[in-house]
C-alpha cells in the first residue's frame, strides 16, 4: 500500500498572489493550459501509459482464449503461443493472461469508483467546511480528524473479514468512505485561499446571488485541483484494494491482481520460479499507479505557472 | 555620481516571445538623492528595481549597463552580483511583511545572514540595536519570532536589516502600497531619515503613488510601457508637468477638500500596450490627447537643466493647473 | 497550550470509543456465529453433548447475554486486558498471541519508518538541489512509492532468496536455531529480519523523498528565500532554511502515512511469513478466528492513537508558530 504522497504533491495554485508580471497575455486561459499540457513530458508520459493499460484492460478480456477461473490448461507452463496461454498458466492450470486482464479491469473499476467516492465526500466535506467556516467547520474538522486517525486499513480488515461474499462494488465503497479525510483537508485549505470574505461581501453588495458568482469564479480553480486530487485517490484506491485482496479479502467469484499475487505466494510460485504468475500483476499495479502519480505532477505544472521549467 | 544607468534593457522570456518590460532606460542618481520611480502597473518600474539587484528567473539582461560608484554592476551574473548585494546595493522588498523566515528568531536569522556574508556579527550587533532604536523598536524584538510581531513592526525590521551595511543604493520597492496613509507617512519619513543620517547614500523609491513621492523624493522619474516619460525635481513634476502622461497622472490625483461636484477626477482612458510586441513610435500615442502624426516616430529622451522628457509635443510651460497634494513639505 | 492538548485528547478519546464500538459491533452485524465455527471444528456426534458444549461456549463468550450487556462487558474486559480467546489456537488467549507477535512487528516498523523518513528527506533535499540527481531520483521515487508493498517483498524474495541464496526466504529465525540471547541467535534474527525490513524501507523511502523534494522546491519560492537571495546570502544558507521549513509538513505527514505503512508491514509479514501481527491477522482471517481479528484491531488502534499523539507533541516542539499561536501572539 502506498505512502500516498504526504503533502499534495506540490503547492496548490494561489491566485491571491499576483506577481508584478509583464502585461502581455497572448493566449486565453484554457488555450494556454492546453498549450502547456501538450508539451509537458510528465503529463504526456503518464497519460500515455495509463491509456495503454486502460486499452489492455478493455480489450484484453475479449482477446483471452480462456476464462480467468477455467482449469484445463497444462500445469505451470511458461508463456507460450500454444493454446493462447500468452502469460503461461498457474500451478492449477489456469490462464494467467486471462486472469491478468480481468484483474487489470477490476483495478480500473475499483480505482475509479473508490477514488471517485472518496473525491466526492472529500469535496463536500472540505468545501463546506472551508466555505461555511464557523461551527460547521469545527464539526466537520472533528469528523475529519476522527476518520483520519482511525487506521482505516485495519478497519477495512475487520469489516471485510466478516463479510462472506464480497463484490468489487463493496470493496470500492469501503475504500471510498475511508480514504477521503486527507483530500477533505486539502480541499478545505484550497477553499479558504479562494474564498475571501471580501469577495463574498462584494458579491452580496452588488446584489447578485453570491452562490452563483462563487461557483462561477471558484469552480474553475477548484475543479483543476479536485481533478488532481481524484487522480491521487484513484491511485491510492488501487493500492489499497490490491493489499486487501492479497490478504484474502478480495472479491469472491472473480480474480484480481492482488489475489493473483496471493495465490502465487500461497502456491510456492516463488520457489518454483513461476515468474509469469507473480511478476505481471505487481508490475501492472506499479506501472498504473506510477503513471497516475507522474501524470498528476505534470498536471500540477500545467496548472501552476510557477512550477514550469523554462 | 552614485548610480548611472545607461540604456538598460531587460526582457522577460515567455513561451510566446520576449516581453520588453524594460526597453532602454537611461538616468543618473546622485549621492544623497532620493529618486522616485512612478508609473502604472506594468510600466517597468518593478522590473527596473529588481534588475538593479537580482534578476528573477524569467528576466534576461539584453543590453545596457549599470555603474555604481564607478564600478559596473554585473547584473547578468547572479553569483558575481553577490559581492555587491547587501553591501553596495540593497532592497526593501514589496513583500517585506513575509520576508522573514517564520521559524527562526529574528536576531538569530540576522546573525546567520551576517556571518554568511562575512560580516563580524558581534560588532554589527551594537549597530543593529542602535538602528532598531532609531525606528522605534525595542531590541527585545531580536528574541522574537516573526509571528509575534505586527505587520508594521516586521516592515521596520526589514528596513533595518536591508540598510544595516550602509549600502550606496537602496531600492524601496512598493513598500507603502499596502499601508494606510499614516503608516505610509511614517515609513516614508523613516527612509528620508536614513538618508539624512547618511546610513544610505542614495535611494530609488518605486511606487505608483505620486502623492507619496511628493513628500519624500527629490526627483521623480515617470515611466510608461517600459520607457522613460519624464524626469524632474519632485516639486516641478507635480506643479509643472510637461509630458502629457505625467499631466494626466497628476491631474488624476484627488485633492482633499475638493468635492466631486466641484471638480471631477479625470482618469486616463485606455490601457498600456502589450509589451510582447510593442507598437513603434511613442508608446503613449494611443491614449495621448496631444498625439500627432509625428508621434509615429519614437521621441528621443532629451535632458536639460535637470529635467528630462521624451515627447515631441510637450510644451515648455504648463497649460494645465496641476493639483498640489495638501500635505506640503 | 492546554487547549490544544485538550482538543487532541477529545479527538483521540472519541476516535477510541468509535473504534472500539465498531470493533465490537461488526461481528454482531454479520451473519454467522463464532461458536458455530468452533462447533463445526470440534464435530461432536451426540446432540445432547453438543448442546452442552454449545451452551458452555456461548456463556464463555458472553453470547447469551443481551446486546447492551455484551457491549458493556466488552469494555470491562478491555480494561482488564482480556481480549478473548483464540478459536483457532484454542485455548490461547488473544492477548498472548498479540504480545508474542508485537515485538516482530515493531522490529520491522520502527526502524523502517525512522530510517525511511530520515533518508527520504535527506535524499529529497539533495534531489531538489541537483538537476541531474533529480532526473534519476524522481522517476525512481515515483516507481517505489507506486509499488505495492507485498510485490516488492515478492521480488526481493525471488531475487535474493530463491534465485540467489543471499538471504533466507522467510520466518523470524531458523527453526533449527537455539533460542536465547546468544550472538549466533541474534545474528540469525537479524539475518531473517533484513529483507522484510528492506522491503518496507524502500517503498516508504520513495514517498518521503518525493514529498520532501516537492516541499523544498515550494519553500525555495517563498518570500524569505527571495529576500535572502536579494541580500546576497549564499545558497547553502537559503537551502538550510528551506530544509528546516520543509521538514515541518513532513512531520505531520508521518501521522498521515502511519496507516499506510502499517498496512504495508502487515502484508510484508505475510509474504515473508514473519510472525508479527500481520501474519497472525492473516491466519485469523483465513481461519475465521474472530476474536483474534478483533483483538489485533484494537491493539492497532491504540498503537496508532499513541503514535499520533507523539507526533503531535513533536510538532509542537518543532514549530514555533504553533507554540506561539497558542500562547496568544502579539499581532
Amino acid at each position: 500500500m502506498s505512502s500516498v504522497p504526504t503533502a499534495p504533491l506540490a503547492s496548490p495554485a494561489d491566485p491571491s498572489q499576483v506577481e508584478a508580471a509583464p502585461i502581455a497575455q497572448p493566449m486565453s486561459g484554457f488555450r494556454e493550459s492546453l498549450h502547456f499540457a501538450l508539451r509537458n513530458k510528465k503529463l504526456l508520459f503518464g497519460l500515455s501509459m495509463t491509456s495503454a493499460l486502460l486499452l489492455i484492460a478493455i480489450i484484453g478480456p475479449f482477446l483471452a482464449q480462456h476464462g480467468p477461473l477455467d482449469y484445463g490448461g497444462k500445469l505451470s507452463i511458461a508463456p507460450t503461443t500454444k493454446g493462447g496461454y500468452w502469460l503461461g498458466t498457474t500451478l492449477q492450470g489456469q490462464d494467467v493472461f486471462a486472469q491478468f486482464v480481468t484483474g487489470l479491469r477490476l483495478a480500473f473499476i475499483v480505482g475509479a469508483l473508490g477514488g471517485g467516492i472518496a473525491a466526492v465526500i472529500g469535496m463536500v466535506v472540505g468545501f463546506t467546511a472551508g466555505y461555511r467556516a464557523g461551527w460547521v467547520d469545527e464539526v466537520l474538522n472533528m469528523l475529519t480528524n476522527v476518520v483520519l486517525v482511525i487506521p482505516t486499513f485495519a478497519l477495512l480488515l475487520v469489516i471485510a473479514a466478516y463479510l462472506q461474499v464480497r463484490g468489487i462494488l463493496m470493496e470500492a465503497v469501503f475504500i471510498g468512505i475511508t480514504s477521503w479525510p486527507w483530500a477533505a483537508r486539502a480541499l478545505r485549505a484550497q477553499t479558504f485561499s479562494l474564498v475571501s470574505r471580501d469577495f463574498v461581501d462584494m458579491a452580496r453588495l452588488s446584489g447578485r446571488s453570491s452562490r452563483k458568482i462563487i461557483f462561477k469564479e471558484i469552480a474553475p480553480n477548484m475543479s483543476s485541483y479536485l481533478f488532481m486530487m481524484f487522480i491521487l485517490l484513484f491511485g491510492g484506491a488501487i493500492l489499497i484494494a490490491a493489499t486487501l485482496d492479497f490478504i484474502g479479502l478480495g472479491p469472491s467469484n472473480t480474480i484480481s491482481l492482488g489475489q493473483m499475487m496471493q495465490l502465487s505466494v500461497q502456491n510456492a510460485a516463488l520457489q518454483l520460479h513461476l515468474w509469469w504468475w507473480f511478476l505481471p500483476p505487481g508490475l501492472a499495479i506499479t506501472a498504473l499507479v506510477g503513471s497516475l502519480y507522474v501524470m498528476n505532477v505534470g498536471l500540477d505544472e500545467v496548472f501552476n505557472p510557477k512550477l514550469r521549467d523554462m | 555620481m552614485a548610480l548611472r544607468v545607461e540604456d538598460l534593457r531587460v526582457y522577460y522570456r515567455t513561451l510566446a516571445g520576449d516581453v520588453k518590460a524594460l526597453d532602454g532606460v537611461t538616468f543618473d542618481v546622485a549621492d544623497g538623492e532620493i529618486m522616485g520611480l512612478a508609473g502604472e502597473s506594468g510600466c517597468g518600474k518593478s522590473t527596473l528595481a529588481k534588475s538593479l539587484i537580482r534578476l528573477d528567473g524569467r528576466m534576461r539582461h539584453v543590453g545596457g549597463k549599470v555603474v555604481l560608484d564607478g564600478k559596473e554592476l554585473p547584473i547578468w551574473d547572479d553569483s558575481a552580483m553577490n559581492a555587491f548585494r547587501f553591501r553596495d546595493v540593497s532592497i526593501v522588498p514589496q513583500y517585506a511583511m513575509s520576508a522573514l523566515n517564520p521559524i527562526r528568531k529574528i536576531g538569530r536569522m540576522i546573525h546567520e545572514l551576517l556571518r554568511a556574508r562575512g560580516v563580524d556579527a558581534r560588532a554589527a550587533h551594537q549597530e543593529l540595536e542602535r538602528r532598531l532604536d532609531l525606528v522605534g523598536l525595542d531590541k527585545g524584538v531580536l528574541d522574537l519570532y516573526p509571528i509575534e510581531l505586527s505587520g508594521g513592526m516586521k516592515q521596520r525590521v526589514v528596513m533595518v536589516i536591508s540598510t544595516l551595511l550602509d549600502p550606496s543604493l537602496l531600492i524601496a520597492d512598493e513598500i507603502t502600497s499596502a499601508l494606510d496613509v499614516s503608516t505610509q507617512r511614517a515609513v516614508a519619513e523613516t527612509l528620508v531619515e536614513f538618508r539624512d543620517r547618511g546610513l544610505v547614500k542614495s535611494m530609488i523609491f518605486v511606487t505608483h503613488d505620486i502623492g507619496v513621492l511628493y513628500q519624500v523624493a527629490d526627483t521623480i522619474l515617470v515611466m510608461y510601457a517600459g520607457k522613460l516619460a519624464e524626469k524632474a525635481p519632485a516639486e516641478e513634476i507635480v506643479s509643472n508637468p510637461r509630458h502629457p502622461y505625467t499631466r494626466l497622472l497628476v491631474s488624476s490625483l484627488p485633492e482633499v477638500g475638493v468635492r466631486y461636484e466641484q471638480r471631477q477626477l479625470s482618469g486616463i482612458p485606455g490601457r498600456p500596450p502589450h509589451l510582447l510586441d510593442p507598437p513603434t513610435g511613442c508608446r503613449f500615442r494611443d491614449r495621448c490627447p496631444l498625439a500627432t502624426a509625428r508621434c509615429a516616430e519614437e521621441p528621443p529622451w532629451v535632458e536639460e537643466g535637470g529635467r528630462g522628457i521624451a515627447c515631441w509635443e510637450a510644451k515648455p510651460a504648463a497649460a494645465v493647473a496641476a493639483r498640489v497634494p495638501v500635505e506640503a513639505r | 497550550m492546554t487547549r490544544y492538548f485538550l482538543r487532541k485528547m477529545v479527538i483521540y478519546a472519541l476516535t477510541f470509543v468509535v473504534a472500539v464500538t465498531v470493533d465490537w459491533a461488526i461481528p454482531h452485524l454479520m451473519p454467522g456465529n463464532p461458536v458455530n465455527q468452533l462447533m463445526s471444528r470440534i464435530q461432536i456426534q451426540d446432540p445432547k453433548v453438543a448442546h452442552q458444549v454449545y451452551t458452555h461456549y456461548m456463556r464463555a463468550f458472553n453470547l447469551d447475554l443481551p446486546l447492551w450487556k455484551q457491549y458493556w462487558y466488552f469494555w470491562v474486559s478491555l480494561f482488564h486486558g482480556d481480549l478473548g480467546t483464540s478459536i483457532l489456537q484454542f485455548p490461547t488467549p488473544v492477548m498472548s498471541i498479540i504480545t508474542h507477535a508485537i515485538p516482530y512487528t515493531l522490529a520491522l516498523l520502527i526502524p523502517a519508518i525512522a530510517l525511511s523518513w530520515y533518508a527520504g528527506n535527506k535524499f529529497g533535499a539533495l534531489a531538489a538541489r541537483h538537476k541531474g540527481l533529480d532526473n534519476t531520483v524522481l522517476p525512481f521515487g515515483y516507481a517505489l512509492t507506486a509499488t505495492p508493498y507485498m510485490w516488492l517483498g515478492i521480488l526481493l524474495i525471488w531475487a535474493l532468496a530463491v534465485t540467489w541464496h543471499v538471504f533466507p526466504v522467510g520466518f523470524a529465525y531458523d527453526p533449527t536455531a537455539i533460542r536465547g540471547f546468544t550472538w549466533p541467535f541474534v545474528s540469525n534474527l537479524a539475518y531473517h529480519w533484513f529483507l522484510p525490513f528492506l522491503s518496507l524501507f524502500l517503498v516508504a523511502f520513495g514517498g518521503w523523498a518525493i514529498g520532501m523534494r516537492n516541499m523544498i522546491i515550494y519553500e525555495l519560492e517563498s518570500d524569505y528565500a527571495h529576500y535572502l537571495g536579494a541580500l546576497g546570502a549564499p545558497h547553502r544558507l537559503i537551502r538550510k532554511y528551506a530544509f528546516r521549513n520543509a521538514v515541518l509538513p513532513q512531520v505531520t505527514g508521518l501521522a498521515l502515512a502511519l496507516g499506510a505503512i502499517l498496512g504495508g508491514a502487515l502484508v510484508t509479514e505475510i509474504v515473508f511469513s514473519y510472525p508479527g501481527l500481520g501474519y497472525q491477522i492473516y491466519r485469523a482471517i483465513t481461519n475465521e478466528d474472530y476474536f483474534v481479528i478483533q483483538g489485533i484491531f484494537l491493539f492497532i488502534i491504540i498503537g496508532v492513537l499513541l503514535a499520533n499523539f507523539i507526533v503531535d507533541i513533536v510538532y509542537l516542539v518543532v514549530d514555533p508558530r504553533t507554540r506561539i499561536g497558542m500562547e496568544g501572539g502579539r499581532s
